[in-house]
């Protein structure tokens, strides 16, 4: 099942990498939100995918029955996805005080640092 | 300034005695040694300082070194001296001493270290001690550029001496010099021996100013005087041929060796005393001199014969006594009249006799004339050239670089006292300063003593000197004023008729040279060209890697990933086998359709909305995926997650532009398929084969006894990693405080 999984991984890399690239800021969030299920997903399946067997240990067990999912990643993924939407709130934020106060979302032209040379 | 009344001299301050007191105490320490080293014995400490690597901070001192040792703190004491009275009143006075002595204790280091790391690290601190003295004159734009012309030269070198430096010691096993030379098996043998030698000639020939770096060493004359005297004739420049000595036994006795020192050396040497001749500033041509007798001392390196290596030591101390003393000559002159100009000067020998009676002592030595130690070095030169593979070439760049040496001395030493003034002087001549007449009188008088007694300067020094520099006992040659009537004494006095000629025509020649240089490549110039073209170069990558445009840079990064994991797999080995496929029932075909119909939306709408859901869309297949493979707890938190971001990007849309129509963007889809295929690739790469799962066994055994949680990723979160959650959580507290700040910070409505 893993080459299906990372063939999903490949489309949603594909598209928010096209979404990042464009010099809108909004699109760039977008692009950040699906680079970040990708990434994700990436670490998920990298730890191999066992079906429906969640990492849980029966009542009077000392371990779990059997194979169940491999709990590391699934853990290291819990913590990316709330670091991840740490991340995003903050880049809208940002995004959204930038078009306060410079009237647009295009990135080539919020050129307050780093004004335009004469010379180009 | 100096005599002003009332005013303390700066000679008697802590700044000004302190320095010549150290360097005075020094030589006597040195000094000390010199009957055990003349008896053949090697002294050496070591402290340990990098044990792990093999490092150590080790000192080792035999004939090279004391010799070295001696002219450093000597010469150094007597400069540090009439530095007082050379820049007394000068607000900079104590800086200078700081650096100067700095730059004595560096070059102190320099050679007697015996680790090739430590001899490194004090190799690298003359450089930088000089480019301070260099560019002492901080306020002259002319002195700035030569003191990064310097330190950019010699640094260079000094990272290919360390490259050097670390491929012998890798090769040899050992970073001691000392170890090196008492191994059975030559270096020379040594596969790695070619390029260690071409990286030590490169710190070498650029310390020491050989050909075709040499433009470095006249430029450094913009340093106040005193620092030409002593870097620039007695002791930096000094470093690079320090260097091939201390390596001659390791590195040398091959044709490559020999003949890459005779042809730098010699052609050094000759082209430097053209040059020298040319010059009409005092200073100028004696840097040249310098020049050539680096030359001189490099092309004497070039073969294990004892002869040569005699007249290598022997011409190395009477060069750094005649030369610091002349340029001390030339200071006092500059000082005390005001200009350096060889056609100006003229009749200073009535108002200046001290100084007078220095030049000509110094003079004569600097051309070789009998009784001085001039002449001996000259002659052993001569002897030691005639023992020398490729004689004639030895012996000719040696002739001629002597005649002109002689003719130099002329213009210096003996027209400027002697001969009428060429016009009106800045400043009436009158006698320097005591402290100032002091280095180059003793100078002078050492050159006329051991030439008349050249054993003081033969057993303790040239005898051990030639034993380290050969790295075995070699027939030394004799140091005497007389050596009967052969083929030296006949080539002498072909330099001193030929010397005589050349300075009674020197102007004519000059003139002609003057002609001739204006045609000819010019170094200096194409330094600068260089750095142009460095600078463009460095501006023009810049302006295309930091273009200042967002898309541009993610351009750059997402392109260097991609050509970077393309030449991995291409290099390594990419997926050797098809990976199976399973059947897949419906309820996969609806996640896969889910994430394709979500992303699309997302990429291509031009609805805010629209493509907010659509991303909602995708962030719901991938909370899918996670309950298909049993990670309720992830799909939980995801799905949590994924509507928190599409309430708040639907509230921030209502604040925000419509998104723009965009064309299909060609380039940027054929990266983002890249991107996206190679991490299908990549991921399908890591995901075939075993994989390692210690850890979560550990987790899955330890969880129920360790933590009593039968949640296994819950207690991984809240209990093993615990203090990674913790992390997590502050992140969240930093992003929201961040965003609240930006959110509540006032509306900057002046850039609006």
């Amino acid at each position: 099942m893993e080459p299906v999984l990372a063939i999903v991984v490949g489309i949603l890399m594909t598209a928010a990498v096209y979404l990042m690239l464009s010099g809108n800021m909004l699109r760039f969030l977008f692009g950040l939100i699906l680079i970040s299920n990708a990434a994700n997903l990436v670490m998920f399946t990298g730890g191999r995918l066992t079906t429906g067997a969640p990492a849980l240990i029966p009542y009077g067990a000392d371990s779990p029955a059997g194979d169940v999912a491999n709990a590391l990643p699934q853990a290291l993924v819990l913590t990316a996805i709330v670091i991840g939407f740490g991340l995003l709130a903050f880049a809208l934020v940002l995004v959204f005080r930038a078009y306060q106060s410079l009237g647009t979302l295009e990135a080539d032209r919020m050129r307050v640092a780093e004004p335009e040379e004469e010379s180009k | 300034m100096a005599g002003t009344p009332g005013r303390r001299s700066d000679l008697y301050t802590l700044s000004g005695a302190l320095p010549v007191l150290i360097a005075a105490a020094l030589f006597a320490w040195f000094l000390g040694m010199a009957p055990a080293v003349a008896g053949g014995e090697v002294l050496r400490w070591a402290i340990p300082w990098v044990p792990s690597l093999d490092i150590s901070v080790s000192f080792l001192i035999d004939g090279l070194s004391l010799s070295f040792a001696l002219l450093i703190t000597g010469i150094g004491a007597l400069v540090l001296l009439y530095s007082a009275a050379y820049l007394d009143g000068h607000e900079h006075f104590s800086r200078f001493t700081l650096y100067l002595t700095l730059f004595m204790l560096s070059m102190l280091g320099l050679v007697v270290a015996d680790n090739m790391i430590t001899l490194f690290v004090f190799w690298e601190l003359t450089t930088i001690t000089s480019y301070l003295l260099i560019g002492f004159s901080h306020a002259a734009p002319d002195s700035r550029r030569s003191a990064l012309q310097a330190l950019l030269v010699t640094a260079a070198g000094g990272l290919a001496l360390l490259a050097g430096m670390i491929l012998l010691g890798v090769a040899a096993g050992s970073f001691e010099l000392s170890e090196i030379r008492a191994m059975d098996e030559p270096f020379t043998e040594h596969a790695m021996y070619l390029p260690v030698l071409i990286l030590f000639l490169l710190g070498a020939f650029t310390k020491s100013a050989q050909f075709p770096f040499h433009f470095w060493l006249p430029n450094a004359m913009a340093a106040p005087t005193p620092v030409s005297a002593y870097l620039h004739s007695a002791t930096m420049v000094k470093g690079g041929v320090y260097l091939l000595a201390r390596m001659h036994p390791t590195l040398g006795a091959t044709d490559v060796w020999t003949w890459t020192l005779i042809l730098f050396g010699g052609f050094t040497a000759v082209f430097a005393m053209v040059m020298a001749v040319r010059q009409t500033d005092l200073k100028q041509a004696l840097a040249y001199t310098t020049l050539m007798a680096l030359g001189t001392l490099t092309l004497f390196l070039a073969a294990p014969v004892g002869y040569a290596i005699t007249g290598m030591m022997t011409f190395l101390i009477v060069h750094s006594l005649y030369k610091a003393g002349m340029f001390l000559v030339v200071g006092i002159i500059d000082h005390e009249t005001g200009t350096r100009d060889a056609r100006l000067l003229g009749g200073l020998a009535r108002a200046m006799p001290a100084t007078t009676l220095a030049a000509a002592l110094i003079g004569l030595s600097m051309a070789g004339l009998p009784p001085f130690v001039g002449f001996i070095g000259k002659e052993i030169l001569y002897a030691g050239g005639l023992e020398m593979p490729g004689a004639m070439l030895v012996l000719g760049a040696a002739l001629t670089a002597n005649i002109l040496l002689f003719a130099t001395a002329g213009i210096v030493a003996f027209k400027p006292f002697w001969r009428p003034a060429g016009g009106e002087l800045p400043k009436s001549p009158h006698e320097g300063p005591w402290p100032m007449l002091a280095g180059p009188l003793i100078l002078a008088a050492l050159g006329l003593g051991f030439g008349l007694m050249p054993v003081f300067i033969a057993e303790p020094l040239v005898a051990p000197g030639v034993e380290a520099v050969l790295g075995r006992e070699g027939t030394v040659a004799e140091l005497t004023l007389w050596h009967g009537v052969n083929l030296p004494l006949i080539l002498s006095l072909v330099t001193f008729a030929g010397g005589l000629l050349v300075y009674l025509a020197h102007q004519r020649i000059r003139a002609m040279l003057a002609a001739a240089e204006a045609r000819a490549l010019d170094f200096d110039a194409g330094w600068d060209r260089f750095l142009d073209g460095l600078k463009a170069v460095a501006g023009w990558q810049t302006r295309i890697l930091q273009s200042g445009y967002l898309t541009s840079y993610l351009m750059w990064i997402f392109a260097t990933m991609s050509v970077t994991l393309l030449v991995t797999i291409g290099l390594r080995g990419g997926i050797d086998r098809v990976p199976v496929f399973p059947m897949l029932d419906v309820t996969h075909w609806i996640v896969i359709a889910l994430v394709i119909a979500g992303s699309a939306v997302a990429v291509f709408s031009i609805s805010r909305i629209a493509a907010i859901a659509g991303l909602g869309v995708v962030g719901i297949a991938v909370a899918l995926i996670f309950v298909l493979y049993g990670a309720p707890d992830v799909a939980i938190t995801q799905l949590l997650v994924e509507m928190l971001i599409v309430v708040l990007f639907a509230v921030a849309a209502l604040h925000l532009p419509l998104l723009p129509r965009e064309g299909f963007r060609k380039l940027h889809a054929l990266v983002a398929v890249v991107v996206g295929g190679l991490t299908t690739a990549l991921l399908m790469m890591a995901s075939d084969g075993p994989i390692d799962r210690r850890l979560t066994d550990y987790f899955e055994i330890a969880s129920w006894p360790e933590a009593f949680g039968r949640n296994i990723v819950n207690v991984i979160l809240v209990d093993f990693r615990a203090l990674d959650t913790f992390g997590e959580i502050a992140v969240v507290v930093i992003a929201a405080l961040g965003a609240y700040a930006l959110l509540k910070g006032a509306p900057d409505k002046e850039e609006s």
